[in-house]
């Protein structure tokens, strides 16, 4: 009925794409609002879809809002494409509407967080660390492969993670969301610094996984084949914020 | 550093607890009093540099040292209080600048021992957020520390003040400042100040660089950009620079507002409170008040008696530190550069 209606009213392309995303959305469930994003769930050439749509920040000035929401919506499709082409499991896209800011991806049916699992691990009493472990190994391969793409995440933390459901199978898929805030750079710093926003992440929301934490640094420096300059960037960034003189 | 007073036990059943509180971490002096949680008096004075210059450690100390013991008299007499009225001496332990830090810490040390009473050394940032919390009552935000020397987002969790967000290299009002200096922007009363008010006026928004990395900022990058392109701007008239104060305001408040929208959405938090300098700025304000509308959630803010450095705010901290039970002992009153907001153990929240 939409796609009638655009024609009679002779609208070009894009806002004909406009009507037709607004007509999905009216008719998909929310599932999160988050800071930076609504999302939701769908259906989308017969598959399971999740939308990412990038809402307009009123408290912007509105040519700043414009241009960080393209933006990030590009890098975020730039940067998927590149890992999915290095073989890094990421969603599939399959649609990108720059008009609405709205990104179709391919939902995760049945997969949680890292962070919840994590967390629900960490609440039940079985020993954890062995229950973790292969978990960091995973983790740390996962980004010394992105790293090694020179893709930046720039927003890396548990909840940007996915892993299977209630899973204790160790060769189950994790998959990387929510590339933002990522770019494409060949500088140590850029890498050093991605891992340390996970670090804070990590230590912040997870208490006492110092010792996980170093074992997915150690699975890092593993599977990478730059980690030594990255390791001591990482030392220089975890400094620096100590280093700092406070005043005022 | 602490150990448990032996005034503890009187004070935990005495009502009433009067706190005098020195702070002189950078560039203002002040000494205020509290008896609690009402300000009894807050007197301040801050030392201005000419336009284009900064302020240097040895002159401000040296500011510090000229007037600390007026402002000392005025405190007491605005309070209509004597010495023996004060129940605990707290100072700003860091941190800060070394040198104005020391003169502030050694005339506390100075007439705790004249008078006889417990000294308290009291993180500067945690002074910050108590003074927030007193004032504008908030349960338990997300708070927004920014100023000259600190740009923190921080939440109370488990016995901490935990740094969720925070800048990477330069903090916001440092980035204010020195931009003010390369356009000779008078430091009366504020450089920041200033801004704000050639903010108003401006109306063309200059594209700058806009850097969050996760929960950060980084703020190097757009005061390098606008360093060097700033005069190139002005002399070629592609913009004013009223319109260079409004676009850096825009942006450098958009990043803050991004990571403490993040921090928020983090902790589940629907509360925001914005301490430091920084945050006298009716525009941060603003900014974040749309954001928390959107959001459901709360926004708390303080006026600039309250948001600039004043001694009430460690004289607060030091009310609530001295409650539970704290003292300083002589021997451990030395001050620090650099002092984290997460290394505080907080024993008088649950």
């Amino acid at each position: 009925m939409a796609i009638e209606a655009t024609k009679k009213l002779g609208l070009n392309v894009s806002q004909k794409n406009n009507m037709a995303v607004a007509e999905l959305l009216s008719t998909a469930t929310l599932v999160r609002q988050g800071a930076e994003a609504r999302l939701y769930r769908t259906e989308f050439l017969g598959k399971p879809t999740i939308v990412k749509e990038r809402f307009p920040k009123r408290y912007r000035h509105r040519a700043l809002d414009e241009k960080l929401t393209h933006r990030r919506t590009v890098q975020e499709v730039r940067s998927i494409l590149r890992c999915r082409k290095a073989g890094i499991s990421v969603p599939v896209v399959y649609f990108v509407d720059y008009s609405t800011h709205c990104i179709f991806l391919e939902e995760f049916v049945g997969y949680s967080t890292v962070r919840d699992h994590i967390t629900s691990v960490q609440r039940s009493k079985s020993s954890q660390d062995q229950n973790l472990e292969w978990l960091a190994q995973r983790i740390g391969q996962i980004l010394a492969k992105m790293h090694d793409e020179d893709v930046i995440h720039g927003d890396l933390t548990t909840s940007n993670m996915l892993l299977k459901g209630g899973s204790e199978d160790q060769d189950s898929e994790l998959v990387l969301l929510d590339f933002g805030l990522s770019y494409i750079s060949v500088l140590p710093e850029d890498k050093g610094v991605d891992l340390y926003v996970l670090e804070k992440a990590f230590l912040s929301t997870h208490p006492n996984t110092e010792a996980l934490f170093q074992k997915l640094l150690k699975s890092y420096i593993m599977s990478s084949k730059k980690s030594q300059v990255v390791m001591k960037k990482l030392d220089e960034v975890r400094v620096r914020g100590r280093k700092r003189s406070m005043v005022g | 550093i602490y150990s448990i007073s032996k005034y503890a036990t009187k004070y935990l059943t005495c009502p009433m607890t009067v706190v005098i509180g020195f702070e002189g971490s950078a560039n203002k002096i002040g000494i205020g009093i509290i008896r609690d949680g009402e300000v009894l008096s807050n007197p301040r004075r801050t030392y201005i540099t000419p336009p284009g210059q900064g302020f240097m450690p040895s002159d401000t100390a040296r500011h510090h040292r000229a007037v600390i013991l007026t402002v000392l008299k005025e405190a007491l007499d605005q309070a209509g209080l004597k010495p023996a009225d004060i129940d605990c001496v707290a100072y700003t332990k860091g941190p800060g600048m070394g040198a104005p830090l020391v003169t502030v810490a050694l005339v506390a040390r100075t007439v705790a021992q004249l008078w006889g009473k417990p000294l308290l050394g009291v993180n500067h940032c945690i002074g910050h957020i108590e003074m927030g919390r007193l004032i504008t009552k908030a349960n338990n935000p997300t708070v927004l520390y920014v100023s000259g020397g600190n740009t923190q987002v921080i939440a109370y969790s488990e016995r901490r003040y935990r740094i969720f967000g925070e800048t990477i290299d330069i903090a916001v009002g440092n980035c204010l400042d020195r931009f003010a200096r390369v356009i000779k922007i008078s430091n009366d009363p504020s450089p920041g100040y200033n801004i704000e008010q050639m903010a108003k006026k401006g109306s063309q928004y200059v594209e700058l660089p806009y850097t969050v990395k996760g929960m950060d900022v980084s703020f190097s990058g757009i005061l390098s950009y606008i360093e060097a392109m700033a005069h190139k701007m002005l002399s070629s008239g592609q913009c004013t620079a009223e319109d260079l104060c409004f676009s850096l305001q825009e942006t450098l408040f958009t990043m803050l507002v991004e990571i403490t929208e993040r921090a928020m959405a983090h902790c589940g938090s629907q509360e925001v409170l914005i301490v430091g300098g920084v945050g006298c700025n009716l525009r941060l304000q603003e900014m974040m008040g749309v954001m928390c509308q959107e959001r459901g959630a709360k926004l708390f803010a303080t006026d600039e008696r309250f948001c600039i450095d004043n001694g009430a705010m460690i004289a607060q901290a030091g009310w609530e530190m001295f409650r539970s039970g704290k003292v300083t002992e002589l021997e451990d009153s030395w001050i620090t550069q650099r002092y984290r907001t997460d290394e505080v153990e907080v024993t008088w929240r649950d």
